[in-house]
């Protein structure tokens, strides 16, 4: 039965406003709820449903980063995962170290298919599944919003700027998941307690044979540029003249 | 001195003005030379179109079977195979850019940079992350080719028209996978303003209610002559396709004139219209944090504002 890996990164909640820190030096993460990535959730609960559709026989997740992304991994095992893997590292890590750490992990595991969020939304970078299926000479199938199984091939729809394309990529692949591919169940409280006899592996980076080393740097943080307060008008007619004093009818 | 490859989004016949945007972007570079590469099928227009963009220096084709369809995994490898002739690699932040370029970066074994706002220097830029609410400045080592992304709705269209580089043809020898078939792409036709580039455009959101009520909104943007667009919540429940979304995870747009109705302003949308020239807000509830970057608002209900609105514009031409 194919195994399924997962990643599942730990990163601001979604409906934090972000704020960059006095120092410019990141951004404030002091109090700050933490969750997993929303696209790696769905990531998560389109493996779930292949397995529960007796397509996959395991569902790994892992997560790469600081020993605090353990409890992404156990809501993960709560979702319904089989297995976590924590992979630690204080190094600062660009996508590419983690397409490396999981391409190790992919090959330690013979795992088939891979799953990851099309990005995050911290970084905002898009790349971790591309790159990962280039480093494993594999499909991609980006974007995806639905995905069908058909023994060793996949069907995945994607969504992209001039529509829907639809790709058919031989396994092993890499899939990212964009956010219409699902919704994503909510943790009951009995899973929780079940999640936390779950394995859980703890496992350095360097353990992996992978070396973080630097590339691109990050030299400074800054707020973005506010927009100016603007006027409110009373109804449509002061619309209008609004449109039409700046010009733009 | 800089030597710049550019990665040409086209669909076979038209060249995407993504791509003049990547040029406008290569050009702050001091002392660049700037290169395009069309990877198509034989006899496509679209080199020719390239060779058109100002500040281009040479366009180069490959022409294979293979490149019918944007195929990510088939054309990384044809990027990488001239990729070394090059200081930077760029291709725009699209979903064809941000497919193609991280698996062009893992072929070259550095790391990408991601929508490129700024450029500082040849080896520095600015970009934006956690939906737009920081801006960071990165470097990338100087001993290392660099490869970017270009956040499109930073950058003026580069001028097309006048130029004409020269066309060469550019014999590879790569191996394209066969692990990876195009089926189809749906795309619905439009003969509106297209979304990504129009100077003008009218979104709805959740409030519009149904499919149906969505008309509204288009019989506005036709009197605006404006391109149609929408909020994930409305994509999510049906009204539109999911090409018009506007936001983190849809289209960053910068419009002359962008209007939101009934639209609440959550961050993530709000990162796709940061760089419009004016936003218009139609919200019933006055603490709508739309109203919080709105250059003009207005607080009223929608069903009567909007068909109010078209009346208005629809008498004065
Ligand atoms: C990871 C992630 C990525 C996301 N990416 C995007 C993205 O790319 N784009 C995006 O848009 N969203 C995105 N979202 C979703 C975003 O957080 C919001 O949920 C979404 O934008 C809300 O859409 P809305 O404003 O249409 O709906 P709502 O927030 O429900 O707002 C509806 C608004 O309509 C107003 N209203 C209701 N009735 C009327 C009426 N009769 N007349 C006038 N006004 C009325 C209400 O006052 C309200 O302000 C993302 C979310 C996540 C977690």
């Amino acid at each position: 039965m194919k195994k399924i890996l997962v990643g599942l990164k730990r990163a601001v909640d979604y409906n934090i406003r972000v704020r960059v820190n006095s120092g410019g030096t990141g951004v404030e993460t002091d109090g700050v709820k933490m969750s997993i990535n929303p696209f790696d959730e769905i990531a998560l609960e389109e493996a779930l449903r292949l397995k529960e559709a007796g397509h996959a026989g395991e569902v790994i997740v892992v997560s790469v980063g600081a020993p605090e992304a353990q409890q992404q991994l156990r809501t993960g095992l709560a979702m319904g995962a089989d297995r976590a893997i924590l992979v630690t590292t204080s190094d600062p890590l660009s996508p590419r170290i983690v397409a490396k750490t999981l391409l190790a992990l992919v090959n330690r595991e013979s795992i088939e298919l891979v799953i990851v969020g099309k990005q995050t939304i911290d970084g905002d970078n898009n790349q971790t599944g591309q790159m990962l299926a280039a480093l494993w000479d594999r499909p991609q199938a980006t974007f995806a919003s639905k995905l069908e199984i058909d023994g060793d091939s996949l069907q995945v729809t994607r969504e992209v700027d001039a529509g829907l394309e639809v790709l058919d990529v031989d396994l092993p692949a890499v899939v990212t998941a964009d956010l219409r591919l699902n919704e994503p169940r909510y943790v009951k409280l009995p899973d929780i307690m079940k999640a936390k006899k779950k394995p859980l592996e703890e496992i350095a980076l360097s353990d992996l044979g992978v070396a973080a080393e630097a590339g691109v740097k990050t030299t400074k943080y800054a707020p973005p540029q506010s927009r100016s307060k603007g006027v409110m008008v009373d109804d449509v007619d002061g619309l209008v003249s609004a449109l039409t004093d700046k010009g733009l009818l | 001195m800089s030597k710049i490859l550019i990665v040409a989004e086209h669909d076979g016949r038209q060249l995407n003005t993504a791509t003049t945007k990547c040029v406008s972007c290569a050009s702050e570079i001091a002392d660049a030379t700037i290169d395009v590469l069309v990877l198509t099928t034989a006899g496509s227009e679209v080199a020719a179109q390239a060779a058109a963009i100002s500040g281009v220096g040479r366009v180069r084709v490959i022409e294979d079977p293979a490149n019918e369809h944007a195929v990510a995994a088939m054309q990384a490898p044809q990027v990488v195979a001239l990729a070394g002739e090059y200081s930077h690699v760029f291709g725009p932040s699209t979903t064809f850019g941000k497919d193609l370029m991280p698996r062009v970066a893992a072929l070259l074994d550095v790391d990408q940079i991601s929508d490129v706002m700024t450029v500082i220097g040849s080896h520095e830029f600015e970009r934006p992350i956690y939906a737009g609410n920081a801006i960071v400045t990165v470097t990338a080592p100087a001993d290392q080719i660099v490869v970017a992304t270009v956040r499109t709705a930073s950058f003026q269209a580069a001028e097309q028209g006048n130029a004409v580089a020269p066309v060469e043809n550019a014999e590879v020898e790569v191996e394209i996978p066969d692990h990876t078939r195009f089926v189809a792409l749906h795309a619905e036709a439009s003969d509106r303003p297209d979304l990504q580039t129009a100077a003008r455009v009218v979104s709805g959101g959740r409030a519009l209610g149904s499919a149906e009520n969505f008309e509204i909104i288009y019989k506005l943007a036709d009197a605006l002559g404006a391109a149609v667009g929408a909020s994930r919540a409305a994509v999510d429940a049906g009204y539109v396709p999911n090409e018009l979304q506007v936001g983190q995870t849809g289209k960053i747009i910068a419009p002359a004139l962008y209007v939101a109705v009934g639209i609440s302003g959550a961050i993530q949308h709000l990162t796709g219209i940061k760089d419009a020239g004016t936003i218009v807000a139609i919200n019933k509830d006055e603490e709508a944090p739309i109203f919080e970057v709105a250059d003009i608002g207005l607080v009223a209900d929608l069903f009567q504002a909007v068909p109010e609105l078209e009346k208005a514009l629809s008498s004065r031409t």
